[in-house]
């Protein structure tokens, strides 16, 4: 029974296979064979990359890396522990930039704003900055707080990361929100509760783990920036002092700047950084894709 | 039923705390809301605040110069435009069918229970961060192009007319505009892939039945059925991948070569908007400052006129 239901559409070309002319089921043949190997070019890229990353990488791992700070040119040894904590500070920053402005902003389209013009517009401008160069926000934050304050801080490069954070959580929010059922509002609309009540404590309630999965990407999506970094909270090879003030070493920056450095220890810990950050994040972005379809 | 009647007379408490609540929390998520166009604008202004001193200073010039002098204060934007564009084109050339296939092969070729894990890992080659690219780039892909394609190209090409020029490669190094458009290619990948899947997806199954009905193969099917409908929302992704592209840096960064002059061969080394920002700028003062946000203003416009086309073409369709 099941097995003969999907399969109907596709296989009546084939069962009359003998009219099919030559040239027609060559060119057929072609675009599959074509179509398939495209495919598996790609996934075969991903795991090469993978497998580069475990190749290179795994040899850096130790306990130094986790434990002690990035070395100086020339120094030996040495190993990631100011970067890693660094990155997690600034990534942690930015989506606590982002989250309150995201997750308002993304009520605000779907539940006041629903069909206005403004919420379009709205709507169409976040769609812009989600696919807007990261390059650019760096420079729009170094042009905002790091030349007006002379100098790269730790906050800068936070709000440089929570301004590529907000449209991912603006859009994913709006779409959540949108799978609530209208009839779920009106309930709580007519046990009397206004508007904010009803979208916090029913809306909201009802689309968290769509939500919380909006939050998850957008840290995925920010844990690897680099180039924001560079001009915003830049790299050193110390502890960040506590009031993020001056440079605040990070991971992204560090790999950038050791990787192609004369020094096999920088290499060897740029590898190391690298298999760290990616795993993270192929894993954050599973997890988050997990939540989707479990709430879907 | 008494629970009920004893909540009734709570109804006029209403008008007081929650009211208020009520206000704040509804202009807050406006302000918020509003904050996506301050952005923008803020984005916008701030290059071309920052970038005024280069466009004073030198004119139409700075788009149509190409000296990059440092020593000199001189400053021309041409061969970073040049090279941004045929990186971003060559991106194209190469990832657009490898994306249109995955599409029609995630939608019509693959077994069901194989659909889900190879649209995952689709969607993961965009997860992968742009530095590591990079890394992949310059380490494992750059030597194996330059041994296994640039030197047995280039002594095929040596004293061709045109492509002599264009595909001849001076020093064979690995790195140039070819390979940044091939490495940005597999980078752009997965949003057009994702986009067209789900446009195809969206096409209504009695268009495609029809279609097989009167005898047409899958490749007919894709090639006068699905991609006509789809058509403008697929030319929407593309375009989508093409603003991706131009603005894309820290792989094209550590593969495009950084040469500040421009070649007439793809395969040496040359620059593009974004990675020449990411290169000089810790290094920058005064004028040179200014004219490196004055590129990032030019890749600003760029991207914005294109991602408007896009999402304009993407959102039409998806509507119906």
């Amino acid at each position: 029974m099941s097995m003969t239901t999907p399969s109907t559409v596709r296989q009546l070309p084939q069962a009359e296979w003998g009219r099919v002319r030559p040239s027609r089921r060559t060119a057929d043949k072609a675009m599959k064979l074509i179509a398939t190997g495209f495919t598996f070019l790609a996934i075969f890229v991903l795991f090469w990359i993978l497998g580069m990353l475990i190749v290179k990488g795994v040899g850096g791992l130790s306990l130094a890396t986790f434990t002690q700070v990035t070395p100086g040119p020339g120094s030996e040894g040495g190993g990631l522990a100011n970067a890693i904590v660094g990155s997690i500070v600034l990534t942690f920053l930015g989506i606590a930039v982002a989250t309150p402005i995201g997750v308002l902003a993304g009520t605000y389209l779907a539940e006041y704003g629903k069909g206005s013009q403004l919420a379009n517009l709205i709507r169409f401008i976040n769609d812009i900055l989600l696919s807007a160069p990261s390059i650019l926000i760096g420079l729009f934050v170094y042009v905002i707080l790091v030349e007006p304050f002379r100098g790269y801080s730790g906050w800068a490069g936070g709000v440089a990361l929570g301004i590529i954070a907000i449209p991912v959580i603006v859009r994913t929010t709006e779409d959540m929100l949108r799978l609530v059922p209208g009839p779920l509002r009106e309930a709580g609309a007519a046990l009397g509760a206004p508007p904010s009540v009803v979208i916090t404590s029913v809306t909201w309630r009802a689309a968290k783990s769509g939500m919380v999965t909006g939050i998850l990407l957008a840290l995925a999506r920010i844990a690897g920036e680099t180039a924001p970094l560079i001009f915003t909270a830049l790299n050193n090879n110390f502890w960040f002092s506590p009031t993020l003030s001056g440079g605040v070493s990070n991971l992204p920056v560090t790999i950038y700047q050791f990787a192609s450095a004369p020094y096999e220890n920088w290499q060897q810990l740029a590898w190391a950084g690298s298999l760290i950050i990616t795993v993270s994040i192929l894993l954050l972005s599973l997890i988050a894709r997990r939540i989707v379809r479990g709430s879907k | 039923m008494t629970a009920v009647t004893q909540t009734m007379p709570a109804a006029p408490l209403r008008k007081t705390p929650k009211g208020t609540f009520d206000l704040v929390f509804r202009n807050a998520s406006f302000l918020a809301a509003l904050f996506v166009l301050v952005l923008l604008a803020g984005i916008m202004l701030s290059m071309v605040i920052g970038g005024w001193p280069a466009f004073r200073e030198f004119g139409f010039g700075f788009i149509t110069s190409s000296v990059w002098d440092t020593q000199n204060d001189q400053y021309g934007a041409w061969p970073a435009i040049v090279g941004t564009l045929s990186t971003a084109l060559i991106a194209l050339v190469i990832g657009v069918p490898l994306s249109l296939g995955i599409a029609v092969y995630l939608t019509q070729l693959a077994p069901p229970w194989f659909k889900q894990p190879v649209a995952t890992a689709i969607e993961l080659l965009a997860a992968v961060p742009s530095i590591i690219y990079g890394m992949w780039g310059l380490f494992v892909f750059v030597p194996l192009f330059a041994a296994y394609v640039q030197v047995p190209l280039s002594n095929i090409v040596e004293g061709l007319p045109l492509v002599g020029t264009v595909l001849y490669s001076r020093s064979p190094s690995g790195l140039g505009i070819f390979t940044a458009g091939i490495i940005l290619a597999f980078m752009i990948i997965p949003f057009i892939a994702s986009i067209t899947r789900d446009m195809l997806e969206q096409i209504p199954s009695v268009l495609r039945e029809s279609a097989y009905g009167i005898g047409a193969t899958t490749w007919e099917v894709v090639r006068h059925v699905l991609v006509p409908q789809a058509g403008v929302s697929i030319i929407g992704a593309v375009m989508l991948g093409l603003g991706r592209a131009l603005g894309e840096t820290m792989a094209v960064t550590f593969v495009v070569g950084n040469a500040n002059r421009l070649s007439a061969s793809i395969l040496d080394p040359g620059s593009t908007i974004a990675s020449r920002i990411a290169n000089e700028f810790n290094e920058a003062l005064g004028l040179q400052l200014n004219a490196l946000i004055a590129l990032g203003c030019i890749l600003f416009f760029v991207t914005f006129v294109v991602l408007v086309i896009a999402r304009i073409l993407v959102s039409r369709v998806k509507s119906y």
